[in-house]
């Protein structure tokens, strides 16, 4: 018997992807490539990503995924005019309706037709990532520099590597902006593949207010791998809205990672409708005396969709507060899953930590895991965590039920009201609304009857 | 009105209802008063149409139907209706915006014209006034931070805006002092007409001193051993339940 070799045992824990040759043959193709800087960064990223390979369900975070059919499928890079000709029909199904900025990327790639810059507030910059690029590469460097995304992390390394379009925001200190960032999947020669890169530096005292939704123009197949970088300075305030009504067969791979510098507040609210299968991961380093983070979410999935929501909060600063609440709606051979991790490293004294996971299964065949932990390395310290799974309570559908409510409104006004209840703790009226409005959507053409 | 013959009810196979005989007219008021464990609640929850209950023997019939055939939102539709001995809080669900999909899934069943929100919150206020129960109340999530008193007269209120044929009430009188138990009373009585019959199961005789009763039936071991006029209940309070035959006596 000869020793294993380490081919042998990379591969249990990972899936061959052909990245590697796609790279070589895209790598000229990619914007910045006489950036030093950036094509050793993409290089580098290459390796490390073709060191790790695609995550297998050995890898402890990753274990209740199964992405080995995103190696199946001969993803592409994204055609400029597939997406040109689709402008039309993204500016019909999607009409810009407030008075924010937008900017609209169809299959990665920023519109500029699309997207409204004008009448930005002063002190705040919005660039497209391509220009960003070409024009204030040094700015992008220092802030690619400033939250690393990926480290140990294949989907952010290929992000790294393919990365093309997105966007960079600055808020100087105290100053305000709302943003909404639309990404929408067009038809293309094939299945695309797509890796947006945004990256947000929220001066002192700033507020940002982020609407992002992505959504598909039909039944498309194709993966989007966004990663999400933000550094809040003092003070400062991000809350981050998101509406994830991908198409039923597509893959979406999220990372966004935020650092908090002391008294910043971070507002996180996911509300997942689509996908074949969804990642949301969310690492929150709270680095400052007293800063604190809220991260929501409501995932309502039916079919064979999966949502995988991987929360991490470090609290390294004292005085720290964090919240994770979770809350989904299973129905069919759907499958939820919550893992939320909250370390409490050892100088985060008087740390306040919380993790809720509730879900509400609707189909005995509908699986949900919740895995809460919370590690803690400071002695005076309040956290807590909890998860539930359970069905329609018997006793409050009777309730209905004995006052004239047939049985479907009856469900549909219970697991309205669990959404509801949750729905409540979006800060932002008018976001509020905004998702309430794809929940309550969901829920009509799910389930009949209406709530009368 | 409704007539229940020879009702034979078991849970997990465990017999509560023997053999149960009732009969109430339009008009009437009938108490129904037992100890804890004569099969009660059992009974207003066979007729309110709960899961869980086997009947094994026997059939009731409600204004010319077969009760026990219908779901239980349509008995309610039909005009029967239960007030809970422990209403349910649904968190998430705004008391007004309940109160108004029940009633009008009710006038939708009976052909009467649905209200619109602002017909609605006219109709809810002049009842609501009347027991006592706040606007602020009728803000919130439905049961959610009630007190025992304001569940039960909730109960009372949604009597009152559903207009039922028959009233099942599973001890109103339950966790009220003796000012909420005047309240509710009092909204109970406003609704007893000619064209309405009600069923008041209590364990105590405090309630039918407001509520009067035209008939006393008492439970034991899951049949009515005993029945009379309004002067039974004070019997039963001066010499309890012990007094009421052997399987009173057992069951007490």
């Amino acid at each position: 018997m000869g020793a294993v070799s380490p081919r042998t045992a990379r591969a249990s824990r990972s899936i061959d992807l052909p990245y590697a040759t796609k790279f070589a043959a895209a790598r000229a193709d990619l914007p910045g490539r006489d950036l030093p800087w950036l094509t050793s960064g993409r290089d580098a990223a290459m390796a490390r990503f073709s060191e790790l390979g695609l995550p297998s369900q050995k890898v402890e975070e990753w274990k209740y995924s199964n992405l080995s059919p995103l190696a199946k499928t001969d993803f592409t890079g994204p055609d400029r005019k597939a997406a040109d000709s689709a402008r039309d029909e993204v500016a019909q199904r999607f009409p810009k309706e407030s008075a924010a900025g937008r900017l609209v990327f169809i299959n990665g790639m920023l519109d500029g037709p699309l997207s409204e810059l004008e009448n930005l507030p002063t002190g705040v910059r919005v660039i497209g990532l391509a220009d960003a690029i070409i024009d204030e590469s040094d700015l992008l460097k220092a802030e690619l520099d400033t939250v690393p995304a990926l480290n140990g992390h294949a989907l952010a390394a290929l992000n790294a590597a393919f990365m093309a379009d997105g966007c960079l925001i600055i808020l100087e200190p105290e100053a305000e902006l709302a943003l909404e960032l639309l990404f929408v999947a067009a038809p293309d020669v094939g299945a695309v593949a797509y890796h947006p890169h945004i990256s947000i530096a929220a001066g002192a005292g700033s507020r940002l207010n982020l609407g992002e939704q992505h959504a598909s123009l039909g039944d498309l197949e194709y993966w989007s791998n966004p990663v999400t970088s933000m550094r809040l300075g003092e003070a400062a305030q991000v809350r981050h809205y998101k509406l994830q009504e991908e198409s039923g067969r597509a893959w979406q791979t999220s990372l966004t990672k935020a650092r908090l510098a002391a008294d910043a507040t971070y507002e996180n609210f996911v509300v997942t409708t689509g996908g074949r299968y969804a990642r949301n991961e969310i690492e929150v380093a709270l680095e400052g005396t007293g800063a604190s983070c809220e991260l929501g979410g409501s995932f309502l999935l039916s079919g064979e969709q999966q949502v995988d929501n991987r929360l991490q909060v470090d609290h390294i600063a004292p005085n720290g507060t964090s919240r994770q609440t979770y809350k989904g709606v299973l129905d069919e051979h759907s499958h939820g899953v919550f893992q939320g991790k909250t370390i409490v490293h050892r100088d985060a004294q008087k740390s306040d930590g919380n993790q809720l996971s509730r879900a509400l299964l609707l189909s005995p065949d509908a699986i949900m895991d919740a895995k809460p932990e919370l590690e803690i390395y400071a002695d005076d310290v309040k956290c807590s965590h909890g998860a539930t799974v359970g069905e329609l309570d018997g006793e409050q559908m009777f309730y209905l039920r004995a006052r004239g409510i047939d049985e479907a409104s009856a469900r549909s006004l219970l697991i309205a009201a669990f959404m509801e209840e949750h729905l409540q703790s979006i800060t932002d009226d008018a976001a509020r609304d905004w998702l309430r409005g794809a929940v309550s959507g969901w829920l009509a053409l799910r389930l009949s009857g209406g709530a009368g | 009105m409704l007539e229940i013959k020879g009702l034979s009810v078991s849970v997990v196979g465990k017999e509560i209802l023997k053999d149960f005989n009732l009969s109430v007219a339009a008009g009437e008021v009938h108490a129904i008063m037992g100890p804890n464990g004569s099969g009660k609640s059992t009974l207003s929850y066979v007729l309110a149409g709960r899961e869980g209950y086997d009947i094994t023997a026997g059939s009731v019939s409600y204004r010319g139907q077969d009760l026990l055939a219908l779901k239980p939102e349509i008995r309610a539709r039909e005009g029967l209706f239960l007030a809970f001995q422990y209403p349910v809080e649904i968190p998430g669900v705004g008391s007004a915006t309940f109160l108004k999909t029940a009633v009008n899934a009710i006038r939708k069943h009976r052909g009467e014209k649905l209200y619109d929100a602002m017909e609605f919150l006219k109709i809810m206020r002049e009842k609501r006034d009347a027991l006592g129960i706040s606007e602020e109340m009728m803000r919130r999530a439905l049961n959610v931070g009630f007190s025992g008193g304001e569940k039960k007269r909730n109960e009372v209120l949604q009597m009152a805006l559903l207009e039922p044929y028959l009233a099942v009430l599973d001890e109103t009188d339950s966790g009220l002092d003796i000012d909420a138990l005047k309240i509710a009373a009092e909204g109970i009585n406003s609704l007893r007409s000619p064209e309405r019959a009600m069923i008041v199961i209590t364990h105590y005789q405090r309630l039918l001193e407001y509520v009067v009763p035209d008939y006393v039936h008492v439970m034991a071991d899951g049949q009515v051993v005993r029945s009379g006029g309004k002067e039974l209940a004070l019997e039963l309070e001066e010499k309890g339940y012990s007094g009421f035959g052997d399987k009173a006596e057992a069951a007490a």
